[in-house]
């Protein structure tokens, strides 16, 4: 279990994605929708990497999916031992994009391609960043 | 005058640790001795190839190896796709020959993850890139991140890790006979599938080697070529491209292979069916398993099955590959495999393997897969035809 982020690698914020990270400290996962072509991405950009349209606004995301794809590492250089073992994800989101991601609360082994899932917000030392992951659905 | 471009010189450091040796000086060593096998000096070269020197995070390489070497060049390229940027080198160093603005293109690479230590492959690194904040901080590196390519074949398809242990298995048998190989015993499929798991499902014998050394080999135009003693090989067709997340779309079962390729044949003229060697990049065992598939060489998801009963064992095998023993068993200088899959490709064809393993070869076929195929990863396939003087 996780309480915060930290001692992990903490996203770095920029300008573009700074309104992701506030946006998951408030409990939403955002995606970025293109107005001109329909296109919804993951991560995060100003301009459409379909159509290059500047007319990207954000969209809040269920948070549910179903994991695409796993891997369970018993040991991660670097990485703090009550993390372990690791879940790494991607997951499907309901919307379409697959995104890269931890699954937490959940014995390894029942982790599976095709598990439902649903987003958690980890929070970090920076008031307004939190970190995404998911849990298997209720 | 013909359009031909030749690799004339080919040099593989034999060393897998150099405690005692400067990356520089590795580099130096390599170029030194791919000359002196194409029958060339240092003044004759006009054109310098090499990316990155992850040693020192920093990216103008053919600035600092030129200031070392004393080179005197009318062309650079310093193209980075990690591991395959070498096998693009071909492609580039061709192109610029072709365009007159060089004659003699070295292409070199060296590095020492060995005697540095690097947690290689599972380290969580520095946050470096924009993608780092959304993949890196849930500590995706290469091992797991392959590893979720490996799951979703096998979820797709019903590979399993008996088959791609089948590809570590090819590779030690070549590797007994490359004296200078870091692991030369044979490994059987229990074996590998016994070995630690690092990230599931990849094994410890599912990963490739870290090794310090390099490699080197001069690429010139017909008219040096002519000059020279020595049997090179030719350049018959090059493709590559960058591949990617895709806005979310990415499909973890399928590389860029697929696109370069069906370039690099088309301009080469050749079929998959005309392949008599291949030097796959193999940074995993997932890496070849896919890049056969893409490449053409069966048909998507029957990788598992194509691999089964010794068809990339040298001499008989139907596809024989790395037989040096690759990056699984010889060497994977710098963490990067292009080049050496470009240097067995030459001695392949120039009948210089070691003996167990020579194929009899008229066209060889060299793919490089760099960077992350969990993620975005550069894909450069180049096809080399035999040469008689
Ligand atoms: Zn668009």
């Amino acid at each position: 279990m996780t309480d915060t982020w930290e001692p992990r690698p903490v996203p770095e914020v920029n300008p573009e994605t700074e309104a992701f990270w506030r946006a998951a400290s408030d409990g939403e996962f955002l995606l970025s929708a293109c107005d001109d072509c329909g296109l919804v991405f993951h991560y995060p950009r100003s301009l459409c990497p379909d159509c290059f349209s500047e007319d990207v606004d954000w969209q809040q995301a269920a948070g549910t999916g179903t994991i695409y794809s796993y891997s369970v590492s018993e040991s991660v250089s670097g990485w703090p031992e009550d993390g372990l073992p690791l879940v790494i994800a991607y997951v499907e989101l309901d919307e379409g994009p697959r995104v890269m991601t931890n699954v937490q609360d959940v014995d390894p082994d029942d982790v599976e391609v095709g598990l439902a899932v649903e987003a958690r917000f980890v929070p970090t030392e920076e008031e307004n960043v939190a970190v995404p992951v998911f849990v298997p659905a209720e | 005058m013909s359009d031909d471009v030749y690799i004339v010189g080919a040099y593989e450091h034999p060393t897998r640790e150099a405690p005692d040796k400067s990356t520089m000086q590795l580099h130096a060593e390599v170029s030194k001795g791919a000359l002196a096998d194409a029958g060339l000096s240092k003044d004759d070269v006009d054109g310098y190839l090499t990316a990155g020197m992850p040693e020192y995070e920093h990216g103008f390489a053919p600035l600092i190896m030129a200031d070392y070497m004393g080179l005197d060049l009318s062309y650079a390229d310093s193209t980075d796709y990690g591991g395959s940027s070498y096998v693009s080198h071909v492609g580039h160093a061709t192109s610029a020959i072709r365009d007159g603005k060089c004659d003699v293109a070295l292409v070199t690479l060296a590095g020492r993850p060995r005697s540095r230590s690097q947690s290689t492959g599972t380290g969580v690194r520095k946050l470096r890139t924009f993608q780092d904040s959304f993949e890196r901080i849930y500590g995706a590196t290469n091992v797991p991140t392959y590893a979720m390519a490996a799951r979703r074949h096998m979820h797709e398809f019903g590979t399993t890790s008996e088959q791609l242990a089948e590809i570590r298995v090819a590779a030690s048998h070549h590797a007994q006979y490359n004296e200078h190989a870091l692991y030369r015993d044979p490994v059987t499929v229990e074996d590998v599938v016994n070995s630690r798991m690092i990230a599931d499902p990849l094994h410890l014998l599912d990963c490739c080697v870290i090794t310090d050394g390099g490699g080197a080999f001069v690429a010139v135009s017909e008219d040096v070529y002519e000059e020279l003693d020595r049997d090179g090989v030719r350049v018959m067709g090059h493709g590559e491209t960058p591949s990617h997340h895709d806005a979310g779309r990415i499909d973890l079962t399928r590389t860029g292979a697929e696109q370069s390729g069906q370039r690099a044949f088309a301009e080469a003229g050749v079929t998959p069916d005309d392949v008599d060697y291949a030097s796959i990049y193999d940074s995993f065992t997932i890496t070849v398993l896919e890049a056969i598939e893409d490449l053409g060489f069966c048909e998507k998801g029957e990788g598992g099955e194509f691999v089964e009963g010794g068809t990339l064992r040298a001499p008989d095998g139907a596809l024989p590959f790395n037989t040096d023993g690759g990056g699984l068993s010889s060497n994977h200088p710098s963490n990067r495999g292009g080049m050496t899959k470009v240097l067995e490709a030459v001695r392949q064809l120039r009948g210089e393997a070691n003996p167990e393993v020579q194929v009899d070869a008229d066209v060889a076929l060299v793919h490089g897969t760099g960077g992350d195929i969990g993620t975005r990863h550069g894909a450069a396939t180049t096809v080399l035809g035999r040469v008689d003087r």
